[in-house]
């Protein structure tokens, strides 16, 4: 494909760009992811599909971008490299181009360990960089090894960064790098300090890149502390744990996209990036009620 | 060095019951440092063997036991050629180098491990070795301030950390180092940093395909004869 996806031209329209994640589910039964990809696809731009999130096997990113191309969404290919080595990565690359998914996230992806088959072999071939690297040569018409391509594709390529990474040093190192392989647009970790973000965006403004805040819906004061304790690059501030702790029993989830959208609301009016992408891990069925809490109403 | 971890006695046992002659071979270098495989350890492992069978089955078994010097060198294994061949079995307490080694050298005598070898790596204090090198056949550790990102890195990651490092710390293991802010860290303290600016290209994995052989460059040509 030539023409540029509509992610791309979302972006490129100036509007706040919205993504939702869509975790596919352990096994074959799709109804309900359906009817959530159902309920997002015009409120949303675009849609981001998971890859063995959480090191946990799972319907597979492709397939389900796939589905969401058939009914008509946005699809974006999460790709990381714990699973597979530069041989499979690659050829799943062409294959979501022929498929018509032409965005695609390229990550590292969590370790084995975390997951459900902790005695997997992890592969690790290539890194997020050499990835990103690897889908500009692809659509050069070359793959990893140099070897010429008949037919390339074409992609909108996006990558993470974790804006609250300790120590951040190293972290920014890596995102510079992202950002010189021809990285288009980033989706940061969760944040919910909106002052450090701010710094964050200060640094990266001084790049010719886009940057989509990470909203991961709070669900309550104990997820809050968890995430603080055990996420590596999570800081959620006092306030807001306490904020969820004042939610009336059985009102937290209110509170959550309460405080999501206020998030949203904030990052959009006084233009501190240039989108978000929520995530609503577990609870996609309430995203649109925290797109209408951000005011994003209306579709997309 | 190469560290390796004894084998529990019930698998070793399971290994050789249905013999009744059973020769212990230790090896002397790497695996006795890291107190898995030495001298004291085959005299250990041979102590509970004979308990094991004798309260198992009061089944009596001869026990022997040698130490070589190494188990990877033909000359340090000849010398106990004729011993070992008195035994039906052999338990090899040396790493995995040592009981190939040994299987090969005397073929028709079945050789079986005494120990699971774990990495390559340095002492860290008593009683503690930690994994330092992945002998993947490239060095990067030139640009990478002497610590490896390979071995160190749970993910290999040559461009940088992910997203899990913890206030230095790595999200595989909350006890363990993240590699990449050990590298940083050293390299700003080295005035080197431009080093690891340079965008890594993908490992060569040809460099260490299995099993590797390697020929010293003096022997080559007589080889090839």
């Amino acid at each position: 494909m030539t023409q540029k996806t509509k992610l791309q031209q979302a972006f490129e329209s100036g509007k706040f760009v919205v993504s939702a994640e869509i975790g596919p589910p352990k096994g074959t039964q799709i109804d309900e992811m359906l009817h959530h990809i159902d309920a997002l696809k015009n409120r949303v731009d675009a849609l981001n599909v998971t890859d063995n999130q959480s090191s946990v096997m799972r319907l597979s990113s492709l397939a389900v971008c796939k589905l969401i191309r058939e009914q008509g969404g946005e699809p974006i290919l999460q790709m990381t490299c714990r699973d597979r080595n530069r041989l499979a990565l690659q050829s799943d690359l062409l294959s979501a181009s022929v498929l018509g998914i032409n965005n695609v996230l390229c990550l590292t992806g969590d370790y084995i360990t975390i997951g459900d088959h902790k005695e997997a072999k992890p592969v690790f071939d290539i890194d997020s960089v050499q990835l990103i690297r690897a889908v500009r040569d692809l659509e050069k018409g070359r793959d990893i090894a140099g070897n010429e391509l008949q037919g390339s594709p074409k992609f909108f390529v996006g990558a993470v960064v974790t804006p609250e990474a300790d120590p951040i040093e190293p972290q920014l190192l890596k995102f510079e790098k992202k950002v010189k392989v021809g990285t288009d647009f980033f989706q940061t970790q969760a944040i919910y300090e909106i002052d450090n973000f701010k710094k964050f965006m200060q640094y990266a403004r001084q790049f010719k890149t886009r940057i989509m805040a990470g909203i991961v819906l709070l669900v309550s004061a104990g997820m809050a502390r968890y995430m603080n304790q055990n996420v590596p690059g999570i800081f959620v501030p006092q306030g807001l744990i306490d904020e969820m702790a004042s939610a009336p029993k059985g009102k937290a989830l209110e509170k959550g996209i309460e405080i999501a959208g206020r998030m949203i609301r904030q990052l959009k009016e006084e233009k501190i990036c240039d989108g978000v992408h929520i995530m609503a891990i577990g609870k996609e069925g309430v995203i649109p009620d925290i797109i209408r809490a951000a005011g994003l109403n209306g579709s997309r | 060095m190469i560290v390796a971890q004894r084998k529990g006695i019930e698998e070793v046992k399971k290994m050789v019951e249905r013999h009744s002659k059973i020769l212990i071979a230790g090896c002397g270098t790497c695996v006795a440092v890291c107190m898995a495989g030495g001298e004291r350890e085959v005299s250990i492992l041979a102590s509970m063997l004979r308990m094991a069978f004798k309260l198992d089955s009061g089944k009596k078994v001869e026990v022997g036991e040698i130490t070589t010097e190494r188990q990877c060198d033909r000359e340090f294994i000849e010398p106990f050629d004729k011993k070992m061949r008195e035994y039906e079995v052999v338990i090899s307490t040396a790493c995995g180098i040592g009981v190939q080694f040994l299987a090969d050298f005397l073929g028709d005598i079945p050789v079986v491990p005494g120990v699971n070898t774990k990495f390559l790596g340095s002492n860290e204090g008593e009683g503690t070795w930690l994994e330092r090198c992945r002998a993947c056949g490239e060095c990067v550790l030139g640009d990478t301030g002497g610590i490896c990102p390979i071995t160190i890195c749970a993910k290999n990651l040559l461009n940088g950390p992910c997203g899990g490092t913890n206030k230095g710390k790595c999200e595989v293991d909350a006890d363990k180092d993240c590699a990449w802010t050990l590298i940083y860290r050293r390299l700003e303290k080295l005035g080197e940093l431009d080093h690891i600016r340079k965008i890594f290209p993908p490992k060569n994995y040809h460099a260490q395909t299995h099993p590797s052989r390697l020929v010293h460059e003096a022997y080559q040509k007589e080889e090839k004869k």
